[in-house]
């Protein structure tokens, strides 16, 4: 374990900079995200989600994979060069964290999306949770506040200095990079870390247990609560936009004359035209349908695939619908049992 | 460089014929000849015009029978009003092939029991015409087929002729609404199944049709005697990625991209009835 003084945090910015690009939580207009690192950067490591997560640093909005050109008869197609992926991910919080190790089992699974995994190259430097804000409830999941496995490198907030500890061989590598700025932290201050550990779970677990929804995953196709949720739901999509672990994607054509491009961008399951076919037919044809779905997504059919939940209780669904639609009330409602003190 | 993995090839159409008002069949080449890919029944393939989309399509010629792919398509959306208005020689993007296929291993030794209706033939004919290549692996076949009116019934040659010449095979067509010429059956597929009464003694059914016809025949085949084990169907879904990724052909945790198209009764009564 080592540590970084916070007022050498700059210094320690600057030099990460300079060797790939670096995405750090800024603050612009009043509002906190993930943007690159330059001289006279807001950075505001104490804020906790970010508006939007990272995601699209990783799984762009809108990616463009190949060109053509159409002369006549003839269809000519060029890929497009495969995107860099030596970046650093700095002060990325554990659910975030464990919203990428989602999107990996879809892109990374057979056959293997290479644009994303060429992303995934990147090194994410994860900032641990203190105190999870009230509408988090990453320990639902099985998700630890002040820990983030998948991280190549953890820190802690010491209050004037951040606890250092890398936990891949890529992480480990960087560290090595930087002994000037590094130090080695007091017995104390390293014991302070697990209980950091332990106080932010403390903080969660006395709030969040989910139990129940495993098994009632079948049933809760049923639930009587989809019948009355949807009649709020504006279609909106805004929780599948702010969602990290939301990866639904479309593909399009854009062109001009005989050339063009196609590309993949975003798109959500709370959209009718999201399922909508030529012939008219429509499998989800209304809101219920489509809220139904990404409630079982998350809860029912991507564990059911991946062995994972596909959510990361990171809350700002639950913090931006302007209905106050709440996955938390969905998962009472559906039979499982999150409670909140 | 390395490809992504929804980067199509260039192919070729090199015939066009049409079958209907409506449906055309395309055979698709590689820029070099012959098949694009390699491929088994029931599979499918993403199409596309640049510029307008791609579209998934279900292959209709059967593995290893010809060096081209064919394409029964009708004219419904951007992507195939598009396919529907180019011409022969056009060059156009594929990628596949995408999902399971027919269970042909499991259909060996089977009296089989093809039930298609409209468009829902062409995942059917690959199937079809591989099984009467390897004709002595099958028991009987039997095909019921039927569309809106005689003038929509695709794929005429093989239905009147082909089909019926192959030994112990039968084809059984019916219309929805009757006209004149016609002294063929009139009435929807699913009452024609069950009025023909098939034994469902060492059989094995498979069907494809709009949304509707499926429902109405799987009942009708239930009430037959058939298992659930014993229908296969093959779903459609808007599709993007055709790899089970871009999220929206799931039944259920099942992708119909990547888990089917084909799916038999059994699996599907366990899923949600989201199809």
């Amino acid at each position: 374990m080592q540590e970084i003084q916070k007022a050498r945090l700059p210094q320690l910015w600057e030099y990460l900079a300079k060797k790939a690009p670096l995405y750090l939580p800024q603050q612009e207009d009043g509002v906190i995200n993930f943007a690159p690192w330059q001289e006279g950067a807001r950075v505001k490591l104490e804020s906790l989600n970010t508006v939007l997560p990272p995601k699209s640093i990783v799984f762009p909005q809108w990616e463009t994979y190949l060109h053509f050109t159409q002369k006549a008869r003839e269809l000519k197609l060029t890929p497009t060069k495969e995107p860099e992926g030596s970046y650093i991910l700095f002060g990325v919080r554990p659910c975030d964290v464990a919203g990428i190790t989602v999107l990996d089992r879809v892109f990374l699974q057979d056959p293997v999306d290479v644009f994303y995994e060429s992303r995934r190259r990147c090194t994410i430097i994860s900032l641990a949770c203190n105190e999870p804000d009230i509408s988090c409830f990453c320990s639902a999941f099985g998700l630890e506040p002040g820990f983030a496995p998948a991280a190549d490198i953890m820190l802690w907030d010491g209050d004037k200095f951040l606890l250092w500890q890398s936990l891949t061989e890529k992480g480990e590598t960087l560290t090595h990079s930087l002994t000037d700025l590094l130090e080695v932290p007091t017995p104390a201050e390293t014991e302070s870390v697990q209980c950091l550990r332990e106080t932010a779970a403390t903080v969660q677990e006395q709030k969040w247990g989910l139990d129940g929804v495993k098994e009632r995953a079948k049933d809760m196709f049923n639930a009587p609560i989809w019948d009355s949720l949807y009649r709020r739901c504006l279609g909106c999509g805004i929780c599948t936009y702010l969602c990290p672990t939301c990866h639904c994607f479309d593909i399009g054509d854009f062109s001009r004359g005989e050339r063009g491009e196609r590309f993949r961008c975003w798109d959500s399951c709370m959209y009718k035209d999201f399922t909508l076919m030529a012939s008219g037919e429509n499998p989800r044809p209304t809101q219920k349908e489509r809220v139904r779905q990404r409630f079982m997504h998350k809860l029912s059919y991507f564990p059911a695939q991946h062995g994972l939940y596909g959510c990361v209780g990171c809350g700002r669904c639950v913090r931006k619908c302007p209905v106050n639609i709440d996955i938390t009330q969905v998962i009472k409602e559906a039979g499982g049992s999150i409670s909140c003190a | 460089m390395l490809k992504h993995p929804l980067f199509p090839q260039v192919a070729v159409v090199e015939r066009i014929s049409r079958e209907t008002a409506d449906i055309k069949t395309f055979s698709v080449a590689a820029l070099k000849g012959g098949v694009p890919f390699n491929f088994m029944p029931g599979q499918c393939a993403m199409l596309s015009v640049p510029a307008v989309g791609e579209a998934l399509f279900s292959i209709t010629s059967a593995p290893a029978q010809a060096d081209f792919l064919e394409f029964s398509i009708k004219k419904t959306g951007a992507v195939t009003d598009c396919l529907h208005g180019i011409e022969e020689g056009c060059q156009i993007a594929i990628r596949g092939p995408y999902g399971n296929g027919f269970p042909v291993a499991q259909l060996k030794g089977r009296d089989l029991l093809f039930i298609g209706g409209g468009i829902g033939l062409a995942p059917l004919r690959s199937l079809i015409n591989y099984c009467l290549v390897h004709r002595g692996d099958y028991g009987n076949i039997h095909i019921v087929y039927g569309a809106r009116s005689a003038a929509d019934l695709m794929q005429r040659k093989e239905l009147y002729e082909n089909w019926p010449a192959s030994p112990a095979t039968s084809v059984y067509l019916t219309v929805d609404t009757g006209q004149e010429g016609w002294d063929g059956h009139v009435g929807f597929v699913p009452q024609y199944v069950e009025e023909l009464g098939f034994s469902p003694q060492n059989s094995i059914a498979l069907t494809c049709g709009p949304p509707i016809m499926i429902k109405y025949v799987l009942a009708g085949l239930e009430r037959l005697g058939f298992q659930p084990e014993q229908i296969h169907t093959t779903l459609e879904m808007r599709m993007k990625c055709g790899v089970g990724k871009c999220g929206r052909c799931n039944i259920g945790g099942k992708y119909v991209c990547r888990n089917g198209p084909v799916f038999n009764f059994a699996e599907l009564k366990k899923l949600p009835a989201e199809y």
